[in-house]
């Protein structure tokens, strides 16, 4: 385990892209001293900002901890493979952009762009995220392709776009435009969305379990579903089943609870024979 | 008064037909000269290819649509990142660099001269505003004008010599280089949502023909004693099947050519020589192009190379660009000029494992192969089109060495395989060719008299690559000359050393060339364009034309016209 302690909260954005187990591995404390971070426009290493204390430095899978808050680093666990990092408070933006393995927890909230473009591995949030969870980089059509991203609290707005595939789950509320351009893959709502949940979907899955503003016009009612299996998990309905995003020729499927959204039950005619 | 002598190299200058002979070349104040004093600093070429500095008769690398393109494609950014330097800008971009990276990449290849091919005329001001932020190379670009309304207005009505002096006021107004022609007819006919299919198809609202226009434009730079000939981007570009409009617009100014001169250039020849009816059974048409161009020497191309990459294709060829979005899906963006041409872009990957991308690739290398004389065939990838112009090394062990082709003909679309020229093709261009085809070619076909060339009088912009001919076959030892094409050993600009191995040692700034047209016939706009200015432009006659002074460097070109 590395446990790297905060000397100081920084006001300014760092690029913490070199904190991350696949660098920290088979380093001393020294050499990850000399890690190179960038403060705005100044460069500085690890060792100007933690404090840093290795315990059993040999072991295969490699803990990062850090214990406080950094919600001013950015692209924590940047393209990681293995390991571990604890971020022990708020974790910035870009948490464990591009990875392929291992996991990331944090006990606090995450900036936006968590799991962005990943690959595999595990995200952890227990409090809120921010926006663009699981997203892919501007300009780009290809989001988080595998992994899972779990956020106790909240997320913002546009969670999953163009995620190819994977799983995002949100035990909180959600934004607007979960899901949107969607390929492939799986996003659970367990508490409010502010609607227009898979706009431009092309496939893939989203359940809103809780309230939903709204579903979208060009979304096509299919059935109703007693439960939605995710993940292993069955997930209580009823659930509406929709399927869309039409405008863009989608196959993908929209669950909607049915209970918690009465003013649905307009659609329930077009489901009687 | 600085002096420098490059000792030793194997020097390859087409235009003076010294090939691979071990000479001392002396520079005086950016010129090249016959001696040099004893003081004279020394470059040592020892062991090393000495060749004029390369010249690309057509990359876009400003302007409207190349920003607009930037715009749309944050992620081309991010996966190319350029650090700022003591010396150099920081930048980003793969196909579309930014203004600085995109100077400094060309000057680390060895390349000094590069042509900016596709301007609107509204656009000039933007244009030349990127070119003077462009470091390390001359520059040149040419305005849009095979559908500009005031042309295709005297094209109807016969007004050839009239065309040609408002195109000499043109010129000068955009501070351009060139006629440019793209989808002649085609950008007007997209105004109203059409487009045209063959050289004979009508122009909506003017009722002329693509044939008219390419014809009045030709005679019109001819008046004009242009130093390039027109710059063809033909009908039915990127279309099943358009090896027969690329050959039609070829054969259409045949009486038009005086002497052996080039009439025409046709440019990213690649794009237009498909065969078959569809996608579905599309080949290659480059056996009749380059018959056609064996047996005839008014037309000179260029090969618009393909290379496997994922590029952002952008031209002011709307329609195509509008069909190139209906095959991706991919995002786009459409945009119409006023009343003088239009532009679209889409971002766009070459696959090896399609067989139209992989045929693609093989058709550009099948032309210049086939094509005997290397003058007629110019290399280019029709930056960012076809790829960008960072792999131009690539594309020169591809002319240089049949096994670099091999290689890459092993991992492509095996339908693309099996149909390909290539494994019949045992060409392999000599150095000396390839000198012809990425610089002495390129300055001849541009008219550039200083330019390609390393004889007394001649502009000092020299390349000198890390390559011994002496020791080593460069088609044998191709992934050597590779790296050396791509780092430059020197490069020298001006007569000043700006690159030494592969880096910038001296951030400079070149010249923007334009054409200054000398007529008898006044240039003077008349009452009747002002008022059309007036009443369809969004910018006023007053303030159209781009004053000499705001172009950085300016280098005006002065020609004596026939009108």
């Amino acid at each position: 385990m590395i446990n790297l302690i905060p000397k100081r909260v920084s006001k300014f954005p760092i690029e913490g892209k070199n904190i991350s187990p696949d660098i920290f591995a088979k380093k001393s404390a020294k050499e990850i001293a000399t890690l190179e971070m960038w403060e705005g426009n100044r460069k500085l290493s690890i060792g100007d900002l933690f404090h840093i204390k290795v315990d059993n430095p040999s072991s295969e899978e490699l803990t990062i901890k850090i214990e406080g808050n950094v919600s001013t680093i950015r692209n924590i666990g940047f393209q990681m493979s293995m390991g571990q990092v604890i971020v022990d408070g708020d974790a910035g933006m870009h948490l464990g952009e591009e990875m392929s393995g291992g996991s990331i927890i944090v006990s606090g909230n995450a900036g936006s762009w968590a799991g962005s473009q990943m690959k595999g591995g595990t995200i952890e949030i227990k409090g809120n995220a921010g926006d663009y969870i699981g997203a892919a980089y501007r300009g780009s059509t290809k989001g988080m392709k595998g992994g899972k991203v779990i956020i106790h609290g909240n997320a913002g707005h546009e969670a999953g776009c163009y995620m190819n595939d994977g799983l995002i789950k949100i035990l909180g509320d959600v934004g607007i435009f979960a899901g949107i351009h969607m390929v492939n893959g799986t996003i659970l709502v367990q508490g409010t969305s502010q609607g227009r949940a898979g706009a431009q979907m092309t496939n893939g899955k989203i359940i809103l379990a809780g309230h939903s503003e709204d579903v979208m016009p060009t979304f096509t009612i299919d059935e109703i579903k007693a439960n939605v299996k995710v993940d292993g998990e069955k997930i209580e309905g009823p659930f509406y089943r929709f399927t869309g995003d039409l405008a863009d020729n989608g196959k993908g499927k929209l669950f909607v609870s049915k209970p918690k959204n009465p003013y649905l039950s307009s659609y329930d005619k077009y489901l009687e024979d | 008064m600085t002096e420098l002598i490059a000792k030793n190299g194997f020097i390859y200058d087409p235009l003076n037909r010294i090939n691979g002979e071990k000479m001392d070349i002396c520079i005086r104040d950016g010129k090249i000269v016959d001696s040099v004093k004893d003081k004279a600093d020394v470059v040592d070429a020892s062991g090393m290819i000495v060749m004029p500095g390369g010249i690309d008769i057509h990359s876009h690398i400003a302007g409207g649509e190349v920003d607009t393109a930037r715009l749309l494609r944050p992620e081309d950014h991010v996966k190319d990142v350029e650090v700022k330097t003591a010396l150099t800008r920081s930048g980003v971009g793969y196909s579309l660099p930014s203004t600085f990276t995109t100077g400094y990449r060309y000057s680390r290849m060895g390349y000094t001269t590069v042509m900016n091919p596709s301007m609107a005329p509204l656009q000039a001001r933007h244009t030349h505003e990127e070119l003077s932020d462009t470091p390390m190379i001359d520059k040149a670009t040419y305005p849009l004008i095979g559908d500009w309304w005031f042309s295709l207005e005297h094209i109807r009505d016969g007004l050839i010599e009239e065309n040609a002096a408002h195109i000499a006021w043109m010129l000068k107004a955009t501070r351009g280089y060139a006629i440019k022609l793209v989808n002649p007819g085609g950008l007007e006919a997209w105004g109203f949502g059409r487009n045209v299919h063959s050289l004979d198809d009508t122009v909506p609202n003017f009722g002329i023909t693509p044939r008219e226009i390419i014809r009045g434009l030709c005679k019109v730079n001819t008046l004009l004693n242009l130093p390039h000939t027109i710059h063809l981007h033909t009908n039915n570009l990127g279309r099943p099947g358009n090896y027969v409009t690329a050959l039609e617009s070829m054969k259409c100014v045949e009486d038009l050519a005086r002497e052996d001169k080039p009439v025409m250039h046709i440019t990213h020849i690649q794009f237009c020589a498909f065969k078959g009816e569809d996608w579905g059974n599309l080949s290659s048409g480059a056996e009749e192009i380059s018959h056609y161009i064996n047996n005839h020497s008014h037309v000179t191309l260029d090969m618009g190379q393909v290379v496997f990459s994922d590029t952002t294709t952008l031209t002011a060829d709307g329609p195509f660009q509008y069909g190139l979005y209906h095959l991706t899906g991919n995002k786009w963006v459409n945009h119409d000029v006023e009343t003088e041409t239009s532009g679209g872009i889409v971002p766009f990957r070459y696959k090896r494992s399609s067989a139209v991308h992989a045929t693609q690739w093989s058709i550009a290398l099948e032309i210049a192969l086939l094509i005997k004389d290397p003058w007629k065939i110019l290399m280019t990838t029709d930056h960012p089109n076809g790829g960008p112009f960072t792999s131009y090394p690539k594309i020169m062990t591809w002319l240089i060495s049949k096994g670099a082709r091999e290689k890459v003909l092993r991992k492509i679309n095996k339908r693309a395989r099996k149909k390909s020229l290539l494994p019949t093709i045992d060409r392999e261009l000599s150095l000396y060719e390839l000198a012809v085809v990425t610089r002495a070619g390129q300055a001849k076909a541009l008219g550039l008299k200083d330019k390609g060339h390393l004889g007394v009088g001649a502009d000092a912009d020299i390349a000198i690559y890390n390559i011994n001919p002496e020791r080593a076959d460069p088609s044998k030892k191709f992934e050597a000359a590779r790296q050396a094409f791509t780092s430059a050993a020197y490069t020298i600009k001006s007569g000043q050393i700006v690159v030494k191995n592969g880096e910038i040692v001296k951030p400079i700034f070149g010249k923007t060339y334009w054409v200054d047209v000398k007529t008898s016939m006044p240039q003077e706009v008349n009452d009747d364009i002002k008022k059309k200015f007036r009443e369809y432009w969004t910018v006023e006659y007053e303030n159209y034309p781009i004053q000499e002074g705001f172009l950085h460097s300016s280098a005006p070109l002065t020609v004596k016209a026939e009108v």
